[in-house]
């Protein structure tokens, strides 16, 4: 650590390298600042706003933040936090997002962070949106009810599959996951369930079939401990285990 | 459980559009239940079969909003409980019976009851006590305001009990965060 540069984490130094992201750097030093879009393998997108942090006066989100040396951030402030809830709560309340039949309980983001956050209540209206589900493809299904429009999918697919198979359509509230195939149906992709895209869902949208309870419900990654404590494993790798992948 | 006794908490429950889950696991604090009577007498729940909720210091509500009649309960408790929590996943967020919530009811209704194969001679339910459905099925903070929401589905029995003996003891109920559960 001594040498590198650093920047102040609710006042707590936190050391970068060159490059990195005020959440990149965050953790690999083992802070967890709530996300929902961010992932390691992915440049970051800036969209769910779940990150968002105070800093140079402003309130901007954290993992598309430059690290720069000396800067104050503040995270684990309760207006913050609120903020927080509120988008994460809106997230609930605007898809279909019933926990006890979903297989992806446990393993799911959007229900980890909302376990950090404490989120009790979605306390809003509920929309219940009708999204019919793609169960077309022989070995995955499209459940389109949980989507929190992370684009993770859209960008493994493109950026890693090379096929392009998802991609967002719509604006603000009617903004929506569609599949790029002409009949919009998945069994009309190129898509194989040993995809990037498919790992790469954090909630239960994009589920590969017949392995949906080989972990039961109580011994999944959030059951065994809270997505705050696990922020080290959504740090970035370093480039030589990358490759190896 | 039921006579009147100064200086315990009066507590009301009921189930709404729920399976009784939740109750089930309420009855899961086991041998607490007996520490709990010492604190606590019970007012309209199924377990004493009282059938008009009285002025209650708690009202635990489980399931969710599906028909008149629930309405007509939730109001009821809502007017009689100072402190109303709504339990479990039904009653925070609609649950399994919201799960009809993009279909029609009337199509709903038809398909179950007309044109269900295999129904030897259906017709549709109209017995004037039955409670009419909603179009759709609401989570309770939809309808009356609630103060404290124990999620789960069940919630753990824990969880139960810790809001329990948080209200007992005067202190200000909080989940803690590794009993809260969403599945």
């Amino acid at each position: 650590m001594s040498g590198r540069e650093s920047f102040l984490l609710d006042g707590t130094p936190v050391p970068f390298a060159p490059g990195e992201t005020v959440m990149q750097a965050a953790l690999a030093a083992g802070h967890y600042i709530p996300h929902l879009c961010y992932h390691r393998d992915f440049k970051p997108h800036g969209s769910c706003k779940v990150c968002t942090v105070r800093a140079g006066g402003q309130t901007v989100a954290s993992c598309t933040l430059p690290a720069q040396p000396g800067l104050e951030v503040e995270s684990a402030t309760p207006e913050l936090e609120d903020n927080r809830r509120t988008l994460v709560q809106m997230l609930f309340v605007e898809g279909n997002h019933f926990c006890p039949s979903c297989e992806k309980s446990g393993n799911c983001l959007l229900q980890a962070v909302a376990y950090e956050l404490g989120v009790l209540s979605a306390d809003l209206d509920h929309l219940f949106p009708s999204r019919p589900i793609d169960a077309s493809h022989p070995d995955l299904l499209l459940d389109f009810n949980r989507c929190i429009l992370c684009e993770l999918c859209v960008r493994a697919s493109a950026e890693v599959d090379g096929k392009g198979v998802f991609a967002l359509s719509g604006r603000g509230i009617g903004k929506h996951l569609i599949v790029n195939a002409e009949s919009g149906r998945l069994v009309d992709t190129a898509i194989a369930a040993t995809d990037k895209a498919v790992d790469v869902c954090p909630v239960g949208v994009i589920l590969r079939k017949r392995v949906g309870f080989a972990v039961p419900i109580g011994r999944r990654r959030f059951d065994v401990a809270p997505v705050s404590a696990q922020a080290k494993g959504d740090a970035p790798r370093p480039p030589r285990e990358k490759e190896r992948r | 459980m039921t006579q009147s006794a100064p200086g315990r908490l009066r507590v009301a429950t009921t189930s709404l559009a729920g399976c009784f889950g939740c109750h089930m696991s309420f009855l899961d604090i086991d041998e607490r239940l007996f520490e709990l009577a010492q604190h606590v007498v019970l007012d309209r729940t199924p377990l004493t079969d009282i059938k008009r909720c009285g002025p209650c210091d708690v009202g635990l509500v489980e399931g969710g909003v599906c028909n008149a009649e629930n309405v007509h309960v939730l109001r009821e408790f809502r007017r009689n409980c100072r402190v109303l929590v709504a339990v479990g996943a039904c009653a925070i967020n609609g649950g399994l019976p919201a799960q009809r919530n993009h279909l029609d009811l009337g199509t709903c209704l038809q398909e179950v009851y007309l044109t269900e194969p295999g129904l030897a001679r259906g017709c549709m339910p109209d017995d004037p006590e039955l409670p009419l459905p909603l179009d759709k099925v609401h989570p309770l903070h939809e309808v009356v305001k609630v103060d404290y929401f124990l999620p789960g589905c069940p919630p753990p029995a824990e969880a139960i009990w810790s809001f329990l003996a948080d209200v007992v003891a005067g202190r200000e109920p909080r989940v803690p965060r590794e009993l809260i559960r969403y599945d």
